[in-house]
């Protein structure tokens, strides 16, 4: 047992095959009509990363555009205006709804949720793949806008401008209502899983934090999805019949739209960041070796983020002509808000101090993601403070915050949790020097890409514009020269990733020393996950040699 | 120290039912007992309930802005509505809501016909609040009352009646699907209820489905003064 805090992996000791959950039982339609967890999960993950593929295509595609503001590249026009303004929204709309909000819950979560609690499945295993199903329809109709050209006002879709633009917002919007169903199927299921399947003797201070954060992250799914859902409706019926609620023209008021919006999408981005930070909380103290700083604030801080996450949605229109006193209330509530989220970075760093630390990939990822989370989330602070919100409205530097805290954070988490439990889920060990190179590059190109547009947006650069001054040329070239850095990074990855599943089953059960149940299964897992039904007899992270205790 | 000891390679023992030593048909194999199968289903029938609150709460809240922005117009757009008829609704499901309670109460302990009574009670009920609701649309259609843009009342003296109009068609539709899902859902209980499926040893779907119809009855009981009894 105590051999686990070096835990070297020693290649080739454990090559035999064993009955596993990938090859039995056999074929495509075992695994199309499968209720198992780990198969739904692995679907989901190969679905959010193909989607995060094209959505950082475009995401390419804009920066290269940008490159000059003539939008010529060696002689060839790039993006016109209008391609340009569909290129932008549907880069926003597929990260965020097709791959950010399931990339951890469903696809990582889905898979490690119920290991982890000693669980053979989570509560609803049919409502599961349902819920991939629907999100698959959901998909297929935001597919469907795509190709009937496409849509154009931004992921936000604020009126009037989305009730009259003559692109496809309908069925854009349809499906995301659709997809959102398969966020809350995806939330109730993890609620209801925490709460009746911990394995005997595991309370709730027993959990990992992973579980925790996914906790918090599901009850805003259940809580704040069912908003969205019927402000797009109401927003397509508003486009489709002009009931006269959102269209100031009609005698309705847009503001309210964007009311309605942010109450669903403030927690949208919590529901975005908290996994990240549940990845982080395991990654970081297995790699420390030690026992996590201060678990109970890192548990009750993921709650209290879901739950103030629920008040600070009129920061988002702090100039759209909210009443003073309830902007004054909403910039204190986001200035309240970051107060749990610190709590977690201080915890992360007192895990770490005096810990004996390695730096595999996974860490990396930890750590990029403490770095940039950080940067993103104190530059959220700034956007709190209301006189530096109203110069600062609708610029780079709001670009620029919101991907420190959605790719520095969430993806970085997400990058580290794919490689933390890639011999888990696949049985495999991943190249690990080519990990910690890819790391290494997605975290510069990231920096390269993303940390001029912070002074770029003080400057006075406004976001979404397709023309900008001459003076912010350079800082766009090394803009756009950053993204190329991220993209090599990103395709490196799939391609170790890809090139590992080549290989035989070569990952040990447990090659990094992890407490958690899920590293006390076989890797990759039995269909059942545990021969015999797992007793909590510690805690997650107890990383004390023996005898102290 | 680990309480988790993992078999060696090989080491495997057979897996089967017989292994988990339960063979409950209505037990799923993740859950160890009926108690923990039966919370976790309440667990998330609650759950959903939540989600729908939260759905209709959106045009609950839409409904208040715009009539605090159209007080008049909605308060002439309410004449319209037929009082009777929503009177005579509301009457319908708080009925079928008491046979729901009663066909709960049957399932579980086990009176096997008296559930399929109650269950085709409350069915009833609902086939005839949506029968009242197509009468109540097509008298609203008669009079130019469409939705949105397809609205006319030439003698609307407000000129925003429509908004009242939208409102009150977004809402009761989106109660009407409810119903409908509702009926959808009782039809499956009553085929499973004629197979014999529940008795006190498991009747999880019946107690389910109840909590929902109550809840499609109560956003009714909020709709009908809403809408139809301004003043």
């Amino acid at each position: 047992m105590a051999d686990v805090i070096s835990a070297p992996f020693h290649a080739g000791t454990t090559p035999v095959e064993r009955r596993n959950y990938l090859t039995e039982p056999k074929g495509l339609w075992s695994w199309l009509t499968t209720v198992d967890h780990k198969r739904i999960g692995i679907m989901y993950l190969i679905s959010v990363m193909a989607f995060f593929l094209v959505g950082g295509i475009f995401a390419l595609l804009i920066r290269l555009s940008l490159f000059d503001p003539s939008h010529v590249i060696l002689g060839h026009k790039m993006l016109d205006a209008e391609t340009y303004n569909k290129v932008f929204t549907m880069h926003g709309v597929i990260m965020v709804f097709l791959f950010i909000i399931p990339s951890i819950p469903a696809a990582l979560g889905n898979f490690v949720l119920p290991m982890m609690l000693g669980a053979k499945d989570v509560a609803f295993p049919r409502l599961n793949l349902a819920s991939f199903y629907i999100y698959w329809a959901g998909a297929a109709l935001a597919m469907v806008a795509i190709v009937t050209g496409g849509v154009d006002t931004g992921w936000t879709f604020y009126t009037p401008y989305s009730t009259s633009t003559d692109t496809s917002v309908a069925w854009m919007a349809m499906g995301i209502f659709i997809a959102g169903f398969s966020s809350i199927f995806t939330g109730l299921n993890f609620i209801a899983t925490i709460h009746k399947l911990r394995a005997p003797g595991m309370g709730w201070f027993d959990m990992p934090l992973f579980c925790w954060g996914m906790y918090a992250t599901a009850l805003m799914q259940v809580l704040a999805t069912p908003v969205l859902a019927i402000t797009l409706l109401l927003m397509t019926i508003e486009r489709l019949f002009r009931i006269g609620i959102f269209d100031a023209s009609l005698g309705g008021d847009p503001v309210l739209f964007q009311h309605f919006f942010w109450f669903y999408s403030h927690p949208a981005v919590y529901i975005m960041i908290v996994p990240g930070m549940a990845i982080v909380s395991e990654i970081i103290p297995v790699f420390s070796r030690k026992t996590i700083f201060g678990y109970r604030m890192i548990a009750f801080s993921s709650i209290g983020i879901a739950l103030i996450g629920f008040l600070v949605w009129g920061h988002h229109m702090f100039v759209a002509g909210q009443s003073q006193t309830a902007v004054v209330v909403f910039s204190f509530l986001t200035f309240l808000v970051a107060i749990p989220s610190a709590i977690k970075v201080w915890n992360w760093l007192a895990t770490m101090y005096h810990g004996s630390i390695t730096l595999e990939t996974p860490m990396l990822y930890a750590i990029s993601f403490i770095l940039l989370f950080t940067i993103g989330g104190l530059t959220g602070v700034f956007l709190g403070a209301l006189s530096i919100d109203v110069h600062l409205t609708d610029t780079y530097f709001v670009v620029a915050h919101f991907h420190y805290v959605m790719m520095g954070g969430t993806v970085m988490g997400f990058l580290g949790g794919l490689h933390y439990w890639w011999p888990k889920i696949t049985g495999r060990m991943y190249h690990e020097r080519l990990g910690q190179i890819a790391a290494a590059l997605v975290f510069i190109g990231f920096n390269a890409t993303f940390f001029p547009q912070f002074i770029m947006g003080g400057q006075g650069m406004p976001r979404r514009y397709y023309n900008y001054l001459p003076q912010f040329q350079p800082m766009h070239a090394f803009s756009t020269v950053g993204s190329w850095i991220i993209g090599a990074g990103l395709f490196l990855t799939l391609g170790y990733l890809l090139a590992s599943l080549r290989k035989p089953y070569d990952a040990p059960d447990n090659p990094w020393g992890g407490k958690t149940m899920e590293w006390q299964t076989q890797s990759p897992p039995l269909t059942e996950n545990f021969e015999v039904q797992p007793v909590a007899t510690h805690g997650p992270y107890d990383y004390f040699p023996v005898g102290t205790h | 120290m680990s309480s988790i000891s993992t078999p060696v390679a090989g080491a495997h023992e057979p897996h089967g039912d017989a292994a988990h030593g339960h063979h409950d048909p209505n037990l799923q194999h993740h859950f160890a007992t009926k108690e923990q199968q039966f919370d976790t289903s309440k667990i998330g029938i609650w759950l959903f309930l939540a989600t729908e609150i939260l759905m209709f709460g959106g045009l609950f809240v839409g409904f208040a802005y715009m009539q605090s922005r159209f007080p008049e117009a909605f308060f002439e757009g309410h004449k319209h509505l037929l009082k009777v008829a929503g009177t005579l609704n509301t009457v319908v499901l708080l009925v079928s809501s008491f046979t729901m309670v009663l066909a709960v109460h049957y399932a579980r302990t086990s009176r096997r016909k008296k559930l399929i009574i109650c269950l085709a009670i409350t069915m009833f009920c609902a086939l005839i609040f949506l029968g009242v609701k197509y009468i109540e649309y097509t008298h609203e259609f008669s009079e130019g009352l469409y939705p949105g843009r397809y609205f006319s009342n030439p003698d609307d003296p407000t000129g925003h009646e429509f908004i009242f109009f939208s409102f009150y068609f977004m809402m009761t539709g989106l109660h009407g699907i409810h119903i409908l899902a509702g009926l959808c859902v009782m039809a499956w209980l009553l085929r499973r209820a004629i197979r014999g499926d529940f008795t006190s040893n498991y009747y999880t779907p019946v107690d389910v489905v109840g909590l929902y119809w109550h809840l499609v009855d109560i956003i009714w009981i909020y709709l009908f003064p809403l809408l139809y009894l301004i003043r």
